[in-house]
């Protein structure tokens, strides 16, 4: 039953985010953080109805089980199944926001145990160059004792930081900064 | 006759040079060609052309020093050298203008505007110079300059600074070399009138490396639409850009060696930071840190006999000091907190550098032993990127937030006071000293179009953009 509510979870994510049309410069990042303690990405769905309809439904082929494992690395990190998890200014502990997006992210990893994964810290550009390189690994390294809290095998899992080095949203406003403070999963090896 | 060579020493062959050390490998070879121009430089006797040397005077440098009226500095005329072939008219003007350009920079000397000169008649020899048109103007030093293209590659440039009151020349120089950079020669004349007439060390002929996004490139890898950012140097104002590295990563937090041969920076080539140093002018690269878990923010002590860095091989971000080669690490700090972006004291005893063990980013100073701890900045909500100013400025500046964005504040070590030299134009990051201590270089956004690097006096004053291209980031000033 869990399984089926995971996939429920993805196949709606997925719907979501096609139903979007992603941001110019967005690579393989989804949405903003939600304001909501809710997983973000995930809007509140009328839960019954659309469950039974995509149980039903036909999966869209590129959504299928057998198209994720199939797929290459770079396919994958393009319109990965991994959601970031947002940070606070300046801080880099996680939310009960932070912590559901991490922990739907192990769940994925439970699902693909070869899978092996490196959790990027990324900061925002309040921040200084120098310091942040350090807060962005400090960010990848809580995410990474998270993830092994919740069962993930330590050495499936490797941190770097990039500070403010990548900003996802090149803006110089709060709507950007929020989504710059990061950590981003990228599948290294699978 | 006293015969200098400047930079006469040749880059090593790539494939020599590698056999030499298995450790290095060959970076931006392209580099070898554009190696500062050789040149000569010979002094020649300073002349007085008006009154023969009376008998057993003894030389004095008061003599040789051009005072201006009292309380004000001595006013500069810098007119266009004088071209002695035909093909050196473009490097005469080039020389004019950039040697104005560098007498200005120290703010020593008032220079008279070039804009200025149009009613003066350009001499041809040292013999016309018309000193008395130059009194009208208000000059109390003037420049005479000649450059001649000796054959198809080289020049031959000869400059005497005259003392307008008495007519005699109290500088003379000539040099030959290269014709491929003419500036080089203007920075050369300015540095040594700085040193002559000032007893200033001037930095005309330093250069500042920093990290550039301009070349819009994108890494590759499994992440799409992030900048490359390579290294690159360029002169102390902004001319003469050349790229460093060339690996299509991030390349960042480049800083220089004492000798100004080397850059060490932080790269992500291998997909993670680790700290790498280019030998610019030999087309080599040293690995110190060679992957022994992630190292940033390299910083080399002032004899460059080590390097001090932040590595989280002991699980967080700690600050370690080791020799040149990567032998002898010994761990600085020691805290769960976060200790990173390093500068050492000009006698390399003592390291600033920032923390967050008090909850902010604040800059602390620490024996490079690891003794001694203590807090600098106390007022201020969040401060990094500390560089102690060389000697005799006893002084460290840093960034501090201030509003959305940073302004550099400098914390006198002495006095225990802090005095802010932005003021919220743009956010403005990442200081760092020139090597007479009396300019910084720095980062801002206030031009509204990027991150460019500007240098700043330690006053405040004298802002000047140094970079126009794409984002420029964590400059470092050369000796």
């Amino acid at each position: 039953m869990k399984r089926v509510i995971t996939l429920v979870i993805l196949v709606l994510a997925f719907a979501v985010a096609c139903a979007k049309k992603p941001p110019a410069t967005a690579g393989a990042q989804p949405a903003p953080p939600s304001t909501t303690s809710a997983p973000p990405a995930t809007p509140p769905p009328p839960p019954a109805r659309t469950a039974e309809r995509i149980e039903d439904a036909v999966p869209v082929p590129s959504i299928g089980e057998d198209n994720i494992s199939n797929r290459s690395l770079e396919d994958l990190n393009r319109d990965s199944p991994f959601k970031p998890a947002f940070f606070g200014l300046d801080s880099a502990e996680l939310d009960d926001a932070g912590r559901a997006v991490v922990a739907g992210n192990v769940d994925i990893m439970k699902k693909y145990p070869s899978w092996i994964v490196t959790v990027e810290g990324h900061c925002d550009e309040r921040g200084t160059a120098e310091y942040n390189l350090a807060l962005g690994e400090r960010r990848a390294v809580a995410v990474k004792a998270y993830m092994v809290a919740l069962g993930v095998a330590p050495d499936r899992l490797r941190t770097v930081s990039y500070g403010k080095e990548f900003p996802f949203d090149m803006g110089h406003a709060e709507g950007a900064w929020s989504k710059n403070r990061r950590a981003h999963f990228v599948i290294t090896s699978k | 006759m006293d015969k200098n060579v400047m930079n006469s020493q040749l880059p090593a062959s790539n494939s020599q040079a590698q056999r030499e050390s298995k450790h290095r490998v060959e970076v931006g070879k392209w580099l070898l060609g554009v190696a500062l121009a050789a040149c000569c430089v010979i002094a020649l006797v300073a002349q007085t052309p008006q009154t023969p040397p009376p008998a057993p005077q003894q030389p004095s440098e008061i003599q040789l020093v051009i005072s201006g009226e009292p309380g004000t500095p001595p006013r500069y005329a810098v007119p266009d050298f004088v071209a002695l072939s035909p093909d050196a008219s473009d490097a005469a003007k080039t020389l004019g203008q950039v040697l104005w350009d560098d007498l200005n920079f120290e703010r020593e000397f008032y220079l008279i505007p070039r804009d200025t000169y149009s009613t003066i008649p350009p001499a041809r020899t040292a013999e016309d110079v018309p000193f008395a048109a130059w009194r009208e103007l208000g000059a109390d030093a003037v420049v005479f300059g000649t450059v001649q293209k000796t054959d198809a590659n080289n020049v031959r440039v000869q400059v005497r600074l005259y003392n307008v009151r008495t007519r005699q020349s109290v500088f003379a120089k000539e040099y030959t070399g290269a014709a491929a950079n003419p500036r080089l020669y203007a920075h050369t004349i300015s540095d040594e009138i700085h040193q002559q007439q000032r007893a200033l060390r001037g930095v005309a002929r330093t250069k500042i490396a920093f990290s550039s996004d301009r070349n819009r490139e994108r890494v590759a890898g499994p992440v799409q639409n992030r900048d490359v950012k390579e290294v690159y140097i360029a002169d102390y104002d902004g001319e003469n850009v050349r790229r460093v590295t060339t690996n299509r990563q991030l390349n960042i937090t480049p800083t220089w060696a004492p000798d100004a041969r080397g850059i060490a920076y932080t790269s992500y080539r291998r997909g993670y930071p680790d700290i790498f140093v280019a030998l610019i002018y030999q087309g080599l690269q040293e690995t110190p840190t060679n992957g022994v878990a992630q190292n940033w923010l390299p910083m080399f002590s002032p004899d460059g006999t080590r390097i001090c860095f932040t590595s989280n091989r002991d699980g967080n971000p700690e600050l370690y000091v080791m020799n040149r080669d990567g032998s002898n690490v010994r761990r600085v700090t020691n805290n769960p907190a976060i200790d990173t972006s390093p500068t050492w004291s000009p006698n390399g005893t003592q390291i600033a550098f920032t923390s967050d063990r008090a909850g902010t980013p604040q800059i602390y100073v620490v024996g490079a032993d690891g003794l001694n701890l203590r807090r600098i900045t106390t007022n201020e909500s969040y401060a990094d990127r500390p560089t102690w100013a060389p000697a005799p400025f006893n002084e460290i500046a840093f960034a501090a937030r201030s509003g959305p964005g940073y302004d550099i504040k400098v914390y006198d070590l002495a006095g225990g006071e802090t005095r802010q030299i932005t003021f919220g134009e743009g956010s403005n990051e990442s200081p760092a000293y020139s090597p007479n201590g009396r300019h910084i270089a720095f980062t801002s956004t206030r031009g509204g179009r990027g991150v460019h690097v500007y240098t700043i006096g330690r006053d405040g004053k004298n802002v000047k953009q140094i970079t126009r291209d794409g984002n420029n980031y964590t400059p470092s000033w050369s000796n």
